[in-house]
């Protein structure tokens, strides 16, 4: 790709430009990171008062904890149902709004709203919405026989947190995909139909592979939301609970480091985190990226 | 293969002041190529596209073969269309972009490769069956769009201005093509286009079409010599008709005694024009104002007072004229066309070849 390059006679001036940048992503970013690795080779005193190197006891004793490895797991639950709850939902929607002609702009402003909601307030919402005792979906189930109680049944828990962090990302993802739906020419849809696909057949033949760069584009972004983004909407509905339940690794992170003050575990499982993070990026910007051109 | 026939069809989009189409009534016949034509906005791709399904009709009837069409899908009306921008599947190899109508009507796989082999065959596409479209060139992908079309063997081809991606070569190219691929399946076409030249060159049947009503119907021929109204006169031809108010005539000292006494537009083909008018029963004195030199002819831009458009001249070869040169040209009277207030043709003896035959020579001997 060409770019435009720009000379500047000063040498002082781009630095004067990029520096706040730099310095932000230093003290916010990197510097906690670093930290955060260094901390995790080492472990406090229970006073906070000296630390002592101990090498990779920390990340040893991580992976032989039955507790790290349940906590994945549940990630790994969370994580796909989050994906596949708001990404089949939001195309549902976006299928739904590029449909309408008029006013579609109407439905995608309202759509869009979920997003701007902090997701704590978002949390807060759904804790109302599904509290056992005064919320209004466990009273309209109940109606069906189904007796809700988040704060006994880990599963209805996990539930929970799937919906309420699903509905916090279905305006992102429903805007990528109507953005990629408005770009399938028109003509194509047509000379589909004139071929004899019904509308099932032009969605499976046509549409989902021309917007399949956009679904993997999304796929990736929601299982990184999933996986750390939602610490927020987690506890303000279920603080991990019950009985850990809900404990996801980003929970986790939080419960162990702050509330259990172990500082050594929480980094390095921080570090964990922050590797698979990484991972994810790459496998984006390596394979994902080369692979749905067509 | 089919007749198409439509009757009084109307199109009014919801929320819509005016009518697209205000009733149309055309008659296709089996085998035939015709032409829609029309400046855009006069509705030509919409009633291509009522005839394909992909719109709704407001009112009237559209029947191919025997079957009135207007409630069916546009599966069901057994037809092919080729679309301006080719609308190729691009996650689809050119086999994929072939076969896919003919799959999704369940045909056996041994018809399918019989079809597709000789659909790429003809059309001379054989060595890029497993490429994707991206990889083609516009010509190239002009056949396969044509190829999607006739593997499906349909009652109906439907054209929508298919060759106005193409620089003017390949357009050249590709319209004989069509032609010719029309004419050996001698499947009922209907070809949109807003080029003029495209529609004389490969019409059976030229159809002008202007705000949504038909103009004028008829072979390419019938249109350029008796076009019915001053819209077709000024849109079939290249460069169009010169086409003098009477006015304009008279304030230039044309005598116009013989012209019927309707006539407010007279119109006369650049090349009718007489360079030299010494004795022409009508003449009007000018002066050239720009001279163009095309090659195999020259188009000369004449000027004069009392005129309010310039009119064109059309010479074989190099004329030797240049600008400022003052010239009497001469309207020969069998070559004009009359146009009453409403813009319609009027009929004239002129039309009888008998009496135009008599007129020229008068022209001739004077």
């Amino acid at each position: 790709m060409q770019t435009k390059r720009t000379i500047f006679p000063n040498k002082g001036l781009p630095w004067l430009l990029i520096g706040p940048q730099l310095i932000v992503t230093a003290i916010f970013f990197l510097w906690p990171s670093a930290q955060a690795i260094w901390t995790s080779f080492r472990r406090e005193d229970p006073f906070g008062l000296n630390t002592t190197f101990v090498g990779l006891a920390n990340y040893t004793r991580l992976f032989d904890s039955g507790e790290w490895v349940a906590a994945a797991g549940r990630t790994a639950v969370f994580a796909v149902s989050v994906t596949a709850l708001s990404m089949i939902s939001a195309l549902v929607l976006a299928l739904a709004a590029n449909r309408v002609l008029r006013g579609s702009r109407f439905y995608t402003t309202l759509l869009v709203w979920p997003y701007a909601v902090a997701p704590v307030v978002a949390g807060v919402l759904w804790w109302f919405l599904f509290n056992p005792t005064i919320g209004l979906l466990p009273y309209m189930l109940s109606g069906f026989g189904i007796s809700w109680n988040h704060r006994v049944n880990g599963g209805q828990a996990m539930t929970l947190i799937v919906i309420a962090a699903a509905w916090k990302h279905v305006s992102y993802n429903f805007l990528f995909f109507l953005a990629a739906l408005q770009s399938v020419p028109k003509s194509l849809i047509e000379a589909a139909a004139i071929d004899g696909a019904g509308p099932f057949q032009r969605m499976r033949d046509i549409v989902l592979p021309l917007i399949s760069p956009t679904t993997f584009f999304l796929l990736i972004v929601n299982i990184n939301y999933a996986m750390f983004d939602t610490f927020a909407i987690i506890d303000a509905t279920t603080s991990g609970g019950p009985a850990g339940a809900t404990n996801i690794l980003v929970y986790k992170v939080y419960a162990d480091g702050f509330l259990g003050l172990n500082l050594g575990s929480s980094s390095a499982q921080s570090v964990v985190l922050m590797l698979i993070v990484v991972a994810l990026t790459f496998v984006q910007f390596r394979y994902v990226e080369r692979k749905v051109q067509y | 293969m089919a007749r198409i026939q439509i009757g009084a069809l109307r199109k009014t989009y919801p929320g819509a002041r005016a009518d697209t189409l205000h009733g149309i009534d055309l008659s296709i016949e089996d085998g035939e190529m015709a032409v829609l034509v029309g400046p855009s906005g006069c509705g030509k791709s919409t009633l291509l596209r009522m005839i394909a399904g992909l719109e709704s009709v407001t009112d009237g009837e559209i029947r191919i073969g025997d079957r009135l069409v207007n409630q069916l899908e546009p599966a069901e009306r057994d037809i092919a269309m080729v679309f301006q921008n080719y609308a190729l599947y691009p996650h689809m190899t050119v086999r994929g972009n072939l076969e896919y109508g003919l799959k999704n009507r369940r045909t056996p796989r041994a018809e399918i490769d019989a079809r597709v082999t000789e659909a790429a065959r003809v059309l001379e596409i054989e060595p890029f069956l497993d490429r994707k479209p991206q990889a083609l060139s516009g010509g190239q992908r002009q056949r396969v769009a044509m190829g999607r079309a006739i593997v499906r063997k349909p009652q109906a081809f439907l054209f929508d201005e298919p060759l106005s991606n193409l620089d003017a070569r390949l357009r050249g190219q590709m319209r004989v093509e069509i032609r010719r691929l029309q004419r050996r399946f001698a499947t009922t076409s209907i070809y949109v286009t807003h080029d003029q030249l495209e529609a004389m060159t490969m019409a059976d049947k030229l159809v002008v079409m202007n705000a949504g009503r038909i103009e004028q119907v008829g072979s390419p021929m019938d249109l350029f010599e008796t076009p019915r109204s001053l819209f077709v006169a000024g849109f079939i031809g290249a460069p169009g008709m010169n086409l003098l108010p009477v006015e304009d005539l008279r304030a230039s000292g044309a005598d116009l005694t013989g012209l019927p006494g309707t006539t407010s537009v007279v119109g006369i083909r650049p090349e009718h024009l007489l360079p030299d008018a010494t004795g022409a029963w009508m003449a009007l004195h000018v002066t050239v104002d720009a001279v163009e030199l095309v090659g195999s002819e020259t188009l000369v831009h004449l000027g004069a007072a009392g005129l309010s458009a310039p009119l064109v001249l059309r010479q074989p070869g190099a004329a030797r004229l240049a600008p400022g040169m003052p010239l009497r040209v001469g309207l020969p009277r069998q070559h004009l066309h009359c146009f009453d207030a409403h813009g319609l043709r009027i009929a004239q003896d002129s039309t009888d070849p008998a009496l135009r035959e008599l007129e020229s020579r008068l022209d001739a001997l004077r």
